[in-house]
C-alpha cells in the first residue's frame, strides 16, 4: 500500500468524524428541536393577551428563529457539553473522545459555544472549553453496527436548580408516589423563574445519589411528547405537569398559565435504606440533538 | 403599566417613577458585571469605570474577535440571585440605577432599591438573540483576567427590552409570584 493510501485511510474517518460532531455542535446550539419548539410556541395561546407571560413566550419564539437563521447561540450559555454515545463492541472510542474534543475547541473557535471550562480552585478559564470533566462522555456499548452520538448543552441557570430529596422527608411526606410528587413539586416551587422556564423535568426515582442525578439527566433524552412505558409513571408525570401548570409560577416566574413543559420520569432500584427523588431542572432553550454515524463517521440520519 | 423609554446614565427621579410591570426600552450604554465582578468590587476592588447613572447587565456574553474588533454573537442574562450578598453595596458605593438579569432578586436588593433609587430590570432569559440584536457595538472590555464570561464588557445598546419586576417603592413581583405559588401548591399538595 502507497503511503497516500494508508494516509487517506488512516486519516479521512477522523477528518470524518470531526466533521459530523462539530456540525452536530453548531445544530444543538443554533436550532432548537422540533418537539421543544412545538411545546413552546403552542404554550403561547395558554397566556392571557398582553400579560407579561405572553410577551415573554413571544420574545422566546422570536429568539428561536434568529439563532437558527444566523446561526447563532439560542443562549449565550451554552452549558455543560454532555455527550452520549453508542458504540458497537470493538469500536475505539478513546479516539472518539479525542476527535470530540479537537471539534469542541473549533466550536468554541467559531463562537457556537462559549468559553465555560472554569478551574475550580484558581477561577482561569482554559479558553476552549476543555480541561478536567469537559466536556462530559458516556459512553455505551450496543450491538448495533453503528454509532449514535446524542449531544445536550444545559446551561448553569438551570443546572443550579437541581435538587436531589431524601425520603421520607418531614414537609414532603413518605417512600410513596405522593412523597415523589410532593418533592418534585417543591422543585418547582423554589426554582420559580431562575431556571429560564417553562422548564422540563428529568426525574429519577431511586439509584444512589451519583447515579439518580445521572439517569434523571438521561431523561431529558426523551421526545417531549412521548409516553412513559410504565402507566403508573406516565400518570404521575402528567399530574405534576398538570399541577405545576396550576401554580400560577409561568414563564420566567412573571406569573401565568405555563411553568412546565413535561416532566419525564424514570426509576433505578434502590438500596433498603435509600429512597433519592433526583431532579435535573432543563429550561425551555432545551438544546439536544443526535446523530446516527457510520464507522466512517459520516452522518446517516439527524435525530430530534 | 407604562413603556418607557431610558437612555443612560439615568436620573433618580427618573428611576423612581418606574413601577413593577413596566416595559423599559434602554438606549444606551450597558455594562455587563456578574460573579467575579461582583466579588472583586466586594473585596475592595474599585471597578475600572464610572458606574454612576449607569445599569449593571448579569450577563456572561459569547464574544469573538474579528479582526480588532469584538463581536457579540449571543448576550442574554444570567441568574441574579448569585449577586444577591453584594448587590446591594454597588447601589449604595457606586449609584448605579438598576441591574438587569433573570430570576428576580431578594430582600437586600429590594431594600437597597427603595433606599438609594434603583430597579430591577428582568430581560427574557435564554433570549441571547432578541438581547444581542439590540447591542450595536462593543465599545471596550475590561478586567479581562476574570475570563471573558466574567469580564466587565461596555455594550451600546439601542431599544434593549426589559421589565421592570422590583422597583423603587419596595414591590416585587417575584415575592408575590413566590407566595402565591406557594400557597396554591400547598393547596394542590398529595396527601
Amino acid at each position: 500500500m502507497s503511503a497516500t493510501a494508508q494516509n487517506l485511510e488512516s486519516i479521512s474517518p477522523e477528518a470524518t468524524l470531526f466533521e459530523s460532531i462539530l456540525e452536530l455542535i453548531r445544530r444543538t446550539s443554533t436550532q432548537l428541536p422540533d418537539d421543544v419548539v412545538r411545546a413552546v410556541t403552542g404554550a403561547r395561546k395558554n397566556e392571557a393577551e398582553g400579560s407579561n407571560a405572553e410577551v415573554a413566550l413571544n420574545v422566546i419564539g422570536c429568539n428561536i428563529g434568529l439563532a437558527r437563521d444566523s446561526s447563532l447561540p439560542l443562549c449565550q450559555d451554552t452549558g455543560t457539553i454532555l455527550f452520549y454515545v453508542h458504540t458497537p463492541a470493538g469500536y475505539d472510542q478513546l479516539a472518539f473522545e479525542e476527535i470530540a474534543t479537537e471539534a469542541v475547541r473549533e466550536a468554541t473557535k467559531k463562537g457556537y459555544l462559549r468559553q465555560n471550562s472554569v478551574d475550580s480552585i484558581t477561577g482561569k478559564n482554559s479558553g476552549d472549553n476543555t480541561g478536567p470533566g469537559s466536556p462530559v462522555f458516556h459512553f455505551h456499548q450496543w450491538r448495533e453496527p453503528h454509532v449514535e452520538v446524542k449531544l445536550m448543552l444545559k446551561g448553569g441557570g438551570c443546572e443550579n436548580m437541581n435538587v436531589q430529596y431524601s425520603l421520607p422527608h418531614p414537609d414532603l411526606g413518605n417512600r410513596d408516589l405522593k412523597g415523589v410528587e410532593n418533592a418534585i413539586l417543591d422543585c418547582v416551587l423554589q426554582a420559580q423563574g431562575q431556571g429560564c422556564g417553562p422548564g422540563i423535568l428529568g426525574v429519577c426515582i431511586g439509584g444512589d445519589r451519583g447515579t439518580g442525578y445521572g439517569f434523571a439527566k438521561e431523561q431529558l433524552l426523551r421526545l417531549l411528547d412521548d409516553t412513559n412505558p410504565d402507566p403508573v409513571l406516565a400518570e404521575l408525570e402528567e399530574r405534576v405537569v398538570e399541577k405545576a401548570n396550576q401554580s400560577g409560577i409561568g414563564p420566567m416566574g412573571f406569573g401565568g398559565k405555563t411553568t412546565l413543559l413535561a416532566c419525564k420520569i424514570g426509576t433505578r432500584n434502590r438500596l433498603p435504606a435509600s429512597f433519592f427523588v433526583s431532579i435535573a431542572y432543563m429550561c425551555w432553550a432545551y438544546r439536544r440533538r443526535g446523530a446516527q454515524l457510520d464507522l466512517g463517521g459520516n452522518v446517516t440520519e439527524w435525530l430530534y | 403599566m407604562a413603556l418607557v423609554k431610558l437612555t443612560t446614565p439615568i436620573d433618580e427621579q427618573t428611576i423612581r417613577s418606574l413601577h413593577v410591570g413596566d416595559t423599559v426600552n434602554i438606549t444606551g450604554r450597558l455594562y455587563t458585571g456578574r460573579d467575579a465582578v461582583h466579588h472583586r468590587i466586594h473585596t475592595g476592588t474599585k471597578p475600572p469605570v464610572d458606574l454612576e447613572g449607569q445599569i449593571i447587565y448579569h450577563c456572561g456574553p459569547v464574544m469573538v474577535k474579528e479582526g480588532d474588533q469584538w463581536v457579540c454573537k449571543a448576550a442574554g442574562p444570567t441568574t441574579s440571585s448569585r449577586e444577591e450578598p453584594y448587590q446591594w453595596e454597588v447601589m449604595r458605593d457606586y449609584k448605579i440605577r438598576g441591574v438587569i438579569g433573570k430570576g428576580g432578586m431578594g430582600e437586600k436588593t429590594l431594600a437597597a432599591c427603595k433606599e438609594y433609587g434603583a430597579v430591577y430590570l428582568h430581560a427574557i432569559g435564554g433570549a441571547a438573540q432578541v438581547c444581542a440584536a439590540s447591542i450595536k457595538r462593543v465599545d471596550g472590555v475590561d478586567w479581562m483576567d476574570l475570563g471573558s464570561p466574567e469580564a466587565i464588557w461596555h455594550l451600546w445598546v439601542e431599544d434593549f427590552m426589559a421589565i421592570v419586576t422590583m422597583d423603587a417603592h419596595g414591590q416585587s413581583l417575584h415575592k408575590n409570584v413566590f407566595e402565591d405559588s406557594k400557597a396554591r401548591l400547598e393547596a394542590m399538595k398529595a396527601h
